[in-house]
């Protein structure tokens, strides 16, 4: 895994993205600043990390989205390369027109901070196939904008594409609107592009990779993208 | 030339901050406002030309590109002289 991490100011979750690659995929990732016009040679995984890129000045992303090094990343992804963007990651993929739709301040206007429960809808992606399609992980979330909504078109292309990747659910994988904490519409936690090689998620699965801090269920994702990539050498 | 940019959500787009400014009106004892909706103004002055529909023009570019997300925002540009 040659993984490239963006860096953009205000960002602050870089190096818990960085600690998790190099864990799990035993190469430490390139971190590339955002006035770079050009990603390293041989990059094989773009991660947009979290954090407050440019202080969520205008709106969540719409600034890091316009950064030089996005020109590189949309080249890259238009040849088929793999982009993972968390939180904040998924606010700027939106907003730079990676993924379609934009993720709105939570329902409640509170910031959450706290585990929640994400049913993986998929296991046939790069980016789940550490997981079985239905399993339920368990991943922080940290977000005040993270209530996802798109005109009703795109909604209905996304689900009949099966390109919703992660639901927020309950523990046992039941979507119900009590376990939405922040009103996404149909509890969408993460969306792939059309292509399938962009995937955009709210939750931190950087997080819970490691035993020391009670959970392992991030792991997959990580475990499952290093396999991927590793096969396509 | 100076000029105002005004972004506001569609109707329909969900505005929870809207509502709480609503909420708090209404505890201040501010009768009769029915509904808020919130928005963002941007005062901008434009230099280099006094030709009023190019600045509109290159206003409604900076809408369409940054200031506004045409997804769940509406702009209007004024330009004011």
């Amino acid at each position: 895994m040659n993984a490239a991490v963006l860096v953009f100011p205000g960002i602050n979750r870089e190096r818990d993205m960085a600690r998790t690659l190099k864990l799990v995929s035993g190469t430490a990732p390139a971190m590339v600043w955002h006035a770079e016009t050009g990603l390293p040679a041989g990059t094989d995984l773009v991660v947009i990390p979290g954090g407050f890129s440019y202080g969520d000045y205008l709106r969540c992303g719409a600034i890091a989205a316009r950064s030089p090094v996005m020109d590189a990343v949309r080249a890259f992804a238009a040849k088929g390369g793999l982009v993972l963007g968390v939180c904040n990651g998924f606010q700027i993929l939106c907003e730079s027109g990676l993924l379609p739709g934009v993720l709105m301040r939570n329902q409640q206007l509170k910031f959450i901070c706290r585990d929640v429960y994400l049913k993986v809808e998929r296991s046939d992606t790069p980016f789940t196939r550490g997981y079985n399609a239905g399993q339920v992980i368990r991943v922080p979330v940290a977000h005040g904008e993270g209530n996802y909504i798109a005109d009703g078109e795109t909604i209905a292309r996304l689900e009949g594409e099966g390109r919703v990747l992660f639901r927020y659910s309950s523990p046992d994988g039941l979507i119900d609107p009590n376990w939405n904490h922040n009103g996404a519409i149909n509890g969408i936690a993460g969306i792939l592009n059309e292509a399938g090689n962009v995937l955009g998620m709210m939750p931190h699965p950087e997080n819970h990779v490691e035993a020391i801090v009670g959970c392992t269920d991030g792991r997959g994702l990580f475990a499952g993208l290093a396999e991927h990539l590793a096969k396509a050498v | 030339m100076k000029a105002r940019v005004t972004v506001t959500l569609k109707t329909g787009v969900l505005d929870p901050q809207g509502k709480a400014i609503e909420g708090a009106l209404r505890s201040l004892g501010i009768e009769g406002v029915a509904s808020v909706r919130q928005g963002k103004v941007f005062d901008i002055e434009i230099e280099g030309t006094a030709d009023r529909a190019k600045a509109e023009e290159l206003l409604k570019q900076a809408a369409d590109k940054l200031l506004a997300n045409t997804v769940v925002e509406n702009y209007r540009v004024d330009v004011v002289g």
